[in-house]
């Protein structure tokens, strides 16, 4: 349990998609103008990457990893289909990000209507592809600790949109000089931000 | 004498245009905002940029030819799932030429060959062009647009790699310059990724100042 939570609070702060690796940057750039559609956006990315994750690592462990197939006949064991495994997590992220659009459609409408646009929008954010990517990279041991990771993505994605959008917000107030106003001020935010966050990186869990 | 007329030129004015409006007012990191994940993770050195940028022209140029032969047959509905099954399938083949040739490059580009499937830019220039233009100004446009995103990716690693390691291209520059006896020291935060945003930030404010149509307004 202990090692989860370590999982978890590490993908929320030290590993965080936004400020440690710059996922998700064109959907975050584009949604945080307020707090709003930055909540929107990033409660559909935790949902999505929540679900996608152990799907794909159910996908990597049980099919692609070299003699994952093993457990249909002995003679698979030496099979090896990692090289198909983009397309097939993006196959994998699109049918679901499908599948979770209509569930929500039919039984939360009012959650549908909230993430409008976003919801179909998510299949080609970076964050969703980056957390299955990330799960096969740093070979995760249990389908447990895929989902910590994939939760934990999701929330400190979410928690970066909501503070930048916040920023965003009160920058309407300030004087921006004329040139670096709207896209180049929000991306130095972002990198004073990131910087703090790097404060996170000591800790050791 | 009749074709001549209906038929446009290989490389028209306007197809020119195709090629050179992405390097400034329409480029595709600093104006339309597209690819910024892979374009800032990956510039701490300048060898890992520019094969990024080699894979990236090649997917684009291909990807946008391919679903502009297809623009006709495919359904709107499922367009998205078309485009990125295309553009899977070249990043595969990308990763495993990668794979053969730089084995080194590719274990330090990681997890980011295959996140050029997601790459906005991508995604972004086959739903806005290919889609409604024939192969060869789609093939014009893609790489026009893989190359002024490998121009952003090039200058940002060159000031990072420069400053930060001293060194372009693996090469010492700055202890050949003999910089280091004279009390020089390598700025190591320019390693550190928040670094790459900032030098971006600074690229889009001269860019903007240079160009006062860009200015966004409030």
């Amino acid at each position: 349990m202990q090692e989860l939570i370590n999982i978890f609070v590490k993908s929320i702060f030290i590993d965080n998609m936004i400020f440690a690796y710059f996922l998700g940057m064109c959907s975050y750039l584009a949604v945080s103008k307020t707090v709003k559609t930055g909540m929107g956006l990033g409660l559909a990315v935790t949902f999505v990457l929540t679900i996608t994750v152990p799907v794909n690592y159910l996908l990597q462990t049980r099919i692609l990893d070299k003699g994952a197939l093993a457990w249909l006949d002995p003679s698979f064991s030496d099979v090896d289909l990692s090289f198909l495994s983009f397309i097939m997590f993006i196959a994998v992220i699109a049918a679901m990000v499908q599948l979770v659009e209509m569930i929500v459609e039919k039984f939360a409408p009012a959650l549908y209507s909230a993430l409008g646009i976003f919801l179909p929008l998510i299949a080609v954010n970076c964050s969703i592809l980056g957390g299955s990517l990330f799960m096969q990279e740093r070979a995760y041991s249990t389908i447990g600790q895929a989902t910590a990771f994939g939760f934990g993505s999701g929330i400190g994605w979410l928690l970066a949109v909501l503070a930048i959008a916040a920023i965003r917000e009160r920058l309407k107030y300030s004087h921006v000089p004329p040139a670096l106003r709207g896209l180049g001020i929000t991306f130095m935010i972002t990198g004073l931000m990131g910087i703090a966050f790097m404060s996170f990186m000591g800790i050791k869990l | 004498m009749e074709t001549n007329k209906t038929k446009e030129a290989l490389f028209s004015k306007k197809n020119r245009k195709l090629l050179s409006d992405p390097m400034n007012i329409n480029n595709p990191i600093t104006v339309q905002v597209l690819g910024i994940c892979s374009a800032l993770a990956i510039t701490v050195k300048l060898k890992p940029a520019v094969v990024m940028s080699l894979s990236v022209i090649v997917v684009m140029a291909l990807a946008n030819v391919i679903t502009s032969l297809m623009r006709n047959m495919i359904p709107n509905r499922i367009r998205i799932i078309v485009q990125l099954v295309v553009v899977a399938t070249l990043v595969i083949l990308v990763d495993q030429v990668l794979k053969a040739f730089v084995y080194d490059v590719s274990k330090q580009l990681s997890v980011f060959v295959g996140l050029i499937i997601t790459n906005c830019i991508i995604m972004g220039r086959i739903e806005a062009f290919s889609l409604g233009n024939t192969p060869w100004k789609s093939f014009l446009d893609g790489i026009g647009n893989g190359a002024s995103y490998g121009l952003i990716l090039i200058v940002v690693s060159f000031f990072r790699e420069l400053f930060g390691n001293g060194t372009l291209y693996d090469y010492p520059v700055m202890e050949k310059l003999g910089l280091y006896e004279l009390g020089y020291h390598n700025n190591g935060m320019m390693l550190l990724p928040p670094m790459a945003l900032i030098v971006v930030a600074v690229i889009i404010w001269w860019q903007r100042s240079k160009t006062p149509s860009l200015i966004e307004k409030d």
